[in-house]
């Protein structure tokens, strides 16, 4: 009776439909157990695996918590100075106009020390792919706050939460990307969800796919969560992320 | 009936028992098991195998890459 199938009998009859992406190494991710960069990490090698561009693709590495990306994703890496990613992959794409190039980012690299290097590789409309992580905190050096650091938002640098006349509100740095005319595709999408997972990975396709004709420079933010850096459980975050972050960081196309 | 079945294989030594798949899974088929891994976390396992439906929503939000996912579709018999 087929109904009675035993899952051994399905492991060996069925379909494979969904498997580790082999431009990911065999590595265990260095992340806290529920961190967002995983998925993150996974849905920009598979689009780049279902372009068969796997290698004529070069990411760069920030400085932050994926600063080890290099051991995961199988493909060619370099690793650039703190915030410089978008300046690094402006020379490599210049050097090599047919390879994929991308910088993969958090939002300490990107939006505090790298806004300059950011904003004029955009202005330059170079054509690379940036994609931002925000997890409205800096993750690996403790949880202190960021410019994306949500309002009354506790961290270690801020015990009492973020006081807006003191330190500036949280930083749109996506929409205001949008405005340069050399940025093609701007867009915000988050991973703590199936569906938005599958959503992501789309956006992330068109903006190599933008890459691929020319257009200019895509970038894509994903809201994530950082449990370690916020204090909660992975679960609880998620939900943390989806009351209190959508609605400063609502998701959607921003341009194009 | 043709219904499709699912089977899902986790890799108990990468997994950080992050619970995300437990909380994704629409059939709960999965939950962390009482044991502890090399690294010392909880690991997902299928407790309720049967029900999966290869959905893949584990899969999808698994940050860690542990879930494989298979699907098998019945041949349609004739009564």
């Amino acid at each position: 009776m087929s109904e009675n199938i035993t899952p051994e009998e399905i492991i060996k009859k069925g379909t494979l439909v969904f498997e580790k992406t082999k431009l990911m190494t065999d590595a265990h991710l260095s992340y806290c157990p529920g961190c967002g960069h995983g998925v993150a990490h996974r849905i920009t090698m598979e689009v780049l695996e279902e372009m068969g561009v796997g290698d004529q693709a070069i990411g760069i590495a920030p400085v932050g918590c994926s600063v080890l990306a290099y051991d995961f994703m199988n493909i060619d890496m370099q690793q650039a100075a703190h915030g410089r990613a978008p300046a690094v992959a402006t020379g490599i794409k210049r050097l090599y106009p047919e390879k994929y190039v991308f910088t993969y980012q958090g939002d300490g690299d990107l939006a505090a020390i790298g806004t300059n290097e950011t904003i004029h590789a955009c202005n330059r409309g170079e054509n690379i792919v940036i994609i931002f992580v925000n997890n409205g905190i800096y993750g690996m050096t403790g949880g202190q706050m960021a410019p994306t650091t949500l309002e009354g938002m506790v961290s270690s640098t801020s015990p009492y939460g973020r006081d807006l006349g003191m330190t500036g509100h949280p930083i749109k740095i996506t929409e205001m990307l949008a405005m340069l005319p050399g940025v093609c595709y701007a867009t915000r999408h988050a991973v703590h969800k199936p569906g938005l997972v599958r959503k992501t990975k789309k956006a992330i396709k068109k903006a190599f796919e933008n890459q691929r004709d020319k257009k200019g420079t895509s970038i894509i933010e994903i809201v994530s969560n950082c449990n370690s850096g916020w204090k909660m459980t992975p679960v609880k975050s998620n939900e943390w992320l989806e009351e209190n972050m959508l609605p400063v960081f609502p998701l959607g196309d921003i341009k194009g | 009936m043709a219904k499709i079945k699912g089977a899902i294989v986790v890799d108990t030594e990468r997994c950080k028992g992050c619970n995300l798949c437990v909380v994704a899974c629409p059939t709960d088929v999965i939950a962390l098991n009482k044991l502890v891994n090399g690294k010392g976390f909880n690991p997902a396992f299928p407790e309720n195998h049967g029900a999966c439906i290869a959905c893949m929503s584990c899969s999808l939000v698994c940050p860690d890459m542990c879930i494989t996912v298979y699907r098998y579709k019945p041949q349609k018999e004739t009564v």
